[in-house]
Parts: C-alpha cells; structure tokens; sequence
C-alpha cells in the first residue's frame, strides 16, 4: 500500500466512529474523532477514552455506542489518567501472555477536561511516559454544560461566563497556550492541527501519534456552531479562517524540533475570522476597534514567534 | 509462619503475595509505607506489577478503574484527605462494578488537618458502593486484605473493597502475626477472569455510558443487589479462609455476649481496650459484652440485631463524627437495625476518639457504669454524647 495521503482510500476502511451520534449538526468534535481514528491502521486495535464532555454524553448514551473499538469513560477531570491506567493494563496483562495483538490508547478530551480540570492528570500521564495519544477538540468553551468560558476561550469572545456588559467586553485573558505546555513536557511527539481540506494534516499528524511510542499530544480545533454563534454549514469555512489567519496555526514537533505544517498563503487579518461569529459580534461595534486591534496584535505576535521557533 | 510486622508491613506483604496486575501508588501518612514496601519488590523483581506512580490519589483511583475495567486486577492504598480526594471516583468504581482492592490506613479527615486515627475517612465513603471491612489488629489487616478479592471478584457481587485498619495503632505497631504462604495465598485468591473487559480481543466493551433516566435505576438496583449479595460471600470466603488458617472470622465479633446485657458496639483496635474492660468487669459480676463490627459495608443489621436481642443496654461508640446531630454513622446504623426487635435495648451512642485522642480502660468502665445506670434507671439521659473533651470533666 503506498504511503501517499489519499481521502478516498482513507474513508473506505470500516468505520471505527459510527453515524447515529447525538452530536450537532456541523459539530466540530465528530469531524476530529472520526478523522483521528482513521488514522489507525485496519489490523490494530484501540481503546478510546473520553472525558466528560459534549462529545461523551452524545457518543455513549446508554445503550447506544457510537465506537467500534473499546471505550470507557470515567469523569471529566481524569481522562489522562483512565487512558494511563488502560495501557498498565495492557502492560501487566501483555507480559503475563494475556492479551494478544496491537492495541493503542487515544483519549478524547475537550478543552474544559483538557486546559482546567483534566489538566493535572494529563501532565502527570505525560510526565510518566504512558504509551498513549491525548487529543484535545478544542471547541474553546465549555459547550456540554451551556458555553462558559475555559481557559481556551480567547479573549473577547462572549460566553455565558463572560457576557458582554457595559464595563465588560467579554472574556478578559488571553487563551492558554496549551500546545506550548506540552512542548515543556519533552514528549516524543505534540502536534497542533484542525479538520481542513482533504483532513492531510489531520490524518499525518494522527497516524504520527498513533505510532510514535511513548505518549503524544494532539491539540485539534473543533469549532461549535452553537457556542461560536455561526451557522452550522460554515464548518469547514471557519476552520479554514481560523488557519488562514494564523489564529490557529498548524505545527508540530517532535523530538524537540519544531515545524510549520502549513504557512498560509495569505495571511488573513484577524477579524476575519471573529467576524462571522455571534461570540465576537460586540468587537465590532463603533468605539471597539481596540479590540479587534489587540486581537490582532496578538496574533502577529504569536506567530512571529512560532516562526522563529520552527525556523519558517 | 509468624513474623513481626507492622499493619502495614503486613498488608504489603500480603500485596506481594497477590503480586496483583496494576497498583496505583500516592504517598500519605499513615498509609505511605504500603507503596514504598511495594516499590521494594518491583525493584527487587519480586513481583512484576504495573506499578504506576501517579500525581495524585485522584489519578490512583482512576488508573486503578481503567486497569480493572481493561481486564487486570488493580490495587491501591490510601488515607483521609487521600480518600476524599477520590471521592468521586469511589462512586465510579463501585457503578461500573469493577472489584479494585484498597487498603484503606484510617486517619482523621481535614479539617483542621491531623495525621492520627479516626473513621472519618472511611465514614465519610460509607454510601459510595464499595464493601468496607474493619481490622481490629495487623493480623487481621492481613487476613482480610487476602480475603477482599475473592469477596469482590465473584459475578454475584463485582464490588470494589476497602480493607481498613487504624492508622499507627495498627498501622505502625509491630505484632506477631502468622502469614500463609505464597501458594496458598495464590491458590486462594485464583486467577482473575471478568467475563468482559475492555482488551478482550473477540468483544469490544463500552464503560462508563452517559445513563438516562429510564436505564439508571435499574443499575443502581443491580448495584444494590450485588450489595447485599456480598453478605452471604463474605461469610463463605471467611469458611475458605478459615479451612486454610485456621482463623475465624464473621460479620463482626462478638465477645461474651453469651448473657450479656451491658454491651459496646464499636469497630477497630478499639476493640482491644474495651474487651480488657469487659474481662475486668466480668470478674466484678457485671455482665458486660462487647460487638466488634468487621463489616460496615454491607451492614450486618439483621444479624446485629439477633446479636443484641436480650441485652439491656448497648452504648455504639463512634470513632468519626458525621455531623448528622443525631449521632455517628455506626448509632444510626446500630439503632435503626434493633428497630425491629419486639424488646429493644436502650441505645447510647458516645463518640470519642476522634484525631487520634485515646481511650483507656478506665473510660469504658465509666461507659458501663452509666449503661448499668440506664438498665437499672430506665433513664437514658443525653442520646448522644462526645467522650474525653478538654473542657468537661464529665460525664461520658
Ligand atoms: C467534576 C465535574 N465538574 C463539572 C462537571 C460538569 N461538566 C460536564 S462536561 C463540562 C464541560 C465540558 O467542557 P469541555 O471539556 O470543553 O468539552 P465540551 O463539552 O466543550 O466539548 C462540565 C463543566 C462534571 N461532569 N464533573
Ligand atoms: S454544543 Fe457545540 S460542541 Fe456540543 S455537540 Fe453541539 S456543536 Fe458540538
Ligand atoms: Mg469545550
């Protein structure tokens, strides 16, 4: 089989994530763990973890599963954890000739499990070495309890913790830079992607981790239409937005060398990615102009950064 | 074999003895000797383990579930804010019914924080599901954390134990004590054999569903079941273990209770002081007895009320608060299972204990003159009362 990215062939292996989901419509997080699981190869088996989350309670509703392979869900705050504890097993039951085969462990935890609560038991897992893959859908709020703002929701954009008022613009901070945390880990493999195009980078990055030993750590934008406030069919608009203009830039680095992944053509100004967006509707009221300005100052810095770094 | 060991000495060892798949493993006092003996034999090779040094107790009790539901048989050990730390995971393990071992070293719970002994760790994980037996010594620390697998294990019950013991009193006093061999421990406790799990290759499993409302009490009733069902097991894994240590043991112990009618309820090391107030006592001609709960979890009510039927007074003694202002969690359970007797006992409930403070064979004299008091008076007086305080002179 040739080594050469190819969609058609990729969506033809059995489906490992079904349909019949309870995600919604134009959901970000079903793209990003169908497309992950994809990457696995067709022989192996996995055990997928979730933490509590949107994906969770819409992909595993008693009696129903949406998953092929092995699953378990224990809590929100513990998805690293739980996965750590799968692959002891597997360890412990592999030694003792108990268990047979390839399996591999991908935890699916969003930002809320994954920046703030869950944030302990992923540095801990990590910092062990457990063989795993931790991937993050970063949908950027707390989406399954109603929109409150993470630590991943960027600054300005409204959510039901950060309303916009008269002496509010939304949220106050900046968003974590989780991806950068990980790097700090000195894992094998870390990588920050998105559902684009022909979902290459995705699919490269997802097989990366699968396979490199040791644990890794996917950061993946799951844009949600519902609490980004757009309609549901601009999906893959939106994310492509989010990367044109460098708001979500692609990269990865593995073995402490860093790499661009994608360098847009165009970099796009930043409010073109907040405009279609209800979460950033007030950014764009007479006498809000800063604020779109130092969103985009932002941005460029970052960026100018991360091109340092990867040496692009 | 007898061998001077500490409770947690002793608990490691039998640990070693299982050789178990998975540990999760978090320092805190009193327990931290448990996994640092353990540490020994992975490092020694005398064991081959999956031992997993998490960030957390937290991550202890979830990697425990995740190796359990994946198949292999996992371990921990914990104390106080260690435990309370898991809490939500306590629920998780029990719901999911997967039959994880923890040795539970008692120690106060915060706050203020306190290293020493009381229940209001455990007390405080009473409804989360999991079996809770109490030792009364290092043997016993042993004896029952050999025996928690086969009793959690069996398809009937699938609930996760916590193996109790004082901390320091018996977590660090050094005892004689007999240990079995490997062999036997092994052939005891067999291989563990889930019917599903999550690395069976020809059947994928799904753990841990978002549970809707017409589904979800139907498995907490299953949960239930399989409470009361660990009964029976327990008492049928004590006769195994009995036939292959010559050791007895039941729901709870009951020292002359023959004709008893001045009786303690109480749990523990405890048991030790009391049972010498009760042989002073004795040769005095009062008729004094005494009930040491093994199992709280599930509670022994039916049994503890035949026990106590005939008796004239009982005084529970709670070694953990419970804030109910009705009395510790050990009265509610005790009170309400005599409910049902045609003659009831008067029932005092005396909490004491609690940070470590001792009781000495003096105050449980005291406790049986008030019981004398109440038999012969018919007057209770105050239901429940704190024992030892600074400030009183009292009145127990
Ligand atoms: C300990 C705990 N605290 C709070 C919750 C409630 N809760 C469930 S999911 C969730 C938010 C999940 O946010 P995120 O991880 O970003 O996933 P999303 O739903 O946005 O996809 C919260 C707050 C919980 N289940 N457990
Ligand atoms: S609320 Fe958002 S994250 Fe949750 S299922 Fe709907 S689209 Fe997906
Ligand atoms: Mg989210």
């Amino acid at each position: 089989m040739s080594n050469v990215y190819n969609l058609k062939r990729e969506v033809e292996k059995p489906v490992r994530f079904t349909g019949g989901h309870r995600l919604c419509a134009g959901c970000g997080a079903g793209v990003v763990v169908a497309g992950v699981l994809r990457a696995l190869d067709k022989e192996d088996r996995a055990v997928v973890v979730n933490a509590t989350s949107c994906l969770e309670v819409s992909t595993f509703m008693y009696p129903y599963t949406a998953y092929m392979d092995s699953y378990i869900h224990s809590a929100f705050e513990n998805s690293a954890a739980t996965c750590a504890g799968v692959e002891a097993a597997y360890n412990a039951l592999k030694r003792r000739g108990k268990v047979e085969g390839t399996v591999k462990f991908i935890t699916f935890a969003g930002d809320g499990g994954t920046y703030d609560i869950g944030f302990q038991s992923l540095s801990g897992a990590m910092e062990r070495g457990h063989d795993m893959v931790y991937v993050c859908y970063d949908n950027e709020a707390y989406m399954n309890t109603g929109i409150q703002r993470s630590s991943s929701t960027p600054r300005f954009a409204r959510t039901t913790t950060t309303p916009i008022g008269s002496v509010q613009p939304g949220k106050k901070q900046n968003k974590k830079d989780l991806t950068e945390i990980l790097v700090a880990h000195n894992i094998p493999y870390i990588a920050q992607t998105a559902p684009i195009g022909n979902f290459r980078d995705l699919h490269t990055k997802s097989h990366n981790a699968i396979y490199t030993e040791g644990p890794c750590f996917l950061n993946v934008l799951a844009p949600c239409p519902r609490g980004w406030d757009y309609p549901m069919a601009r999906l893959a608009q939106i994310i492509q937005l989010a990367v044109d203009t460098c708001v979500w830039p692609l990269y990865e680095v593995e073995a402490g060398v860093w790499r661009l992944t994608y360098i847009p053509k165009k970099k796009l100004p930043v409010e073109d990615f907040l405009r279609p967006q209800g979460r950033f509707r007030h950014m764009f009221q007479k006498g809000n102009e800063w604020m779109i300005e130092e969103a985009q100052a932002y941005v460029d810095q970052k960026w100018e950064r991360l091109l340092e770094r990867t040496g692009a | 074999m007898s061998s001077p060991l500490s409770g947690n000495e002793a608990v490691a060892y039998a640990m070693k003895q299982i050789n178990p798949d998975v540990m999760g493993a978090f320092p805190i006092t009193p327990s931290t000797e448990i996994p640092e003996y353990f540490a020994q034999y992975v490092a020694n090779g005398e064991v081959d383990t999956e031992y997993v040094t998490v960030e957390s107790e937290h991550s202890s009790m979830s990697v425990c579930i995740a190796a359990q539901a994946a198949g292999a048989r996992a371990i921990s050990a914990t104390s106080s804010c260690g435990l309370a730390l898991m809490y939500e995971l306590l629920y998780v393990a029990a719901s999911c019914r997967l039959p994880i071992t923890l040795a539970c070293v008692n120690r106060a719970l915060s706050g203020p924080i306190n290293i020493n002994h009381d229940y209001s760790d455990s007390m405080g994980a009473r409804d989360s599901g999991w079996i809770q037996i109490y030792a009364e010594n290092n043997q016993e620390a042993y004896d029952n954390f050999i025996m928690a697998m086969p009793v959690g294990e069996i398809p009937s019950v699938r609930l996760p134990v916590m193996t109790c013991m004082d901390g320091f009193i018996t977590s660090h006093a050094v005892e004689n004590i007999e240990l079995l061999e490997t062999d036997a421990v092994r052939r005891f406790i067999g291989e563990y054999r889930p019917e599903n799990y999550l690395l069976k290759k020809e059947n994928p499993l799904a753990v841990g569903p978002y549970d809707v409302s017409p589904y979800y009490m139907e498995h907490k009733v299953l949960e239930a079941e399989a409470m009361k069902a660990a009964k029976a097991r327990i008492l049928e894994v004590a006769a195994e273990f009995e036939k292959i240590s010559g050791r007895h043991y039941g729901l709870f112990e009951e020292y002359k209770m023959e004709d008893a009618e001045l009786v303690l309820v109480l749990i523990g090391s405890t048991a030790g002081t009391a049972k010498a107030a009760v042989d002073k006592l004795r040769e005095d001609g009062v008729k004094a007895g005494l009930v040491k709960i093994r199992v709280f979890r599930p509670f022994p009510g039916e049994e503890l009320a035949r026990a106590l039927a005939g008796t004239r007074a009982v005084a529970v003694m709670d070694k953990s608060e419970g804030f109910s202002a009705n009395g510790g969690p050990l009265f509610a359970e005790t009170r309400s299972a005599l409910y049902d007797l045609k003659e009831r006992p008067y029932t005092i409930d005396i909490v004491y204990g609690l940070g470590g403070r001792d009781i000495r064979v003096e105050d449980f004299e005291k406790i049986f003159s008030r019981l004398a008091n109440i038999a012969q008076t018919g007057e209770i007086g105050p239901v429940y009362t704190h024992m030892g305080q600074r400030s009183k002179e009292e009145t127990v």
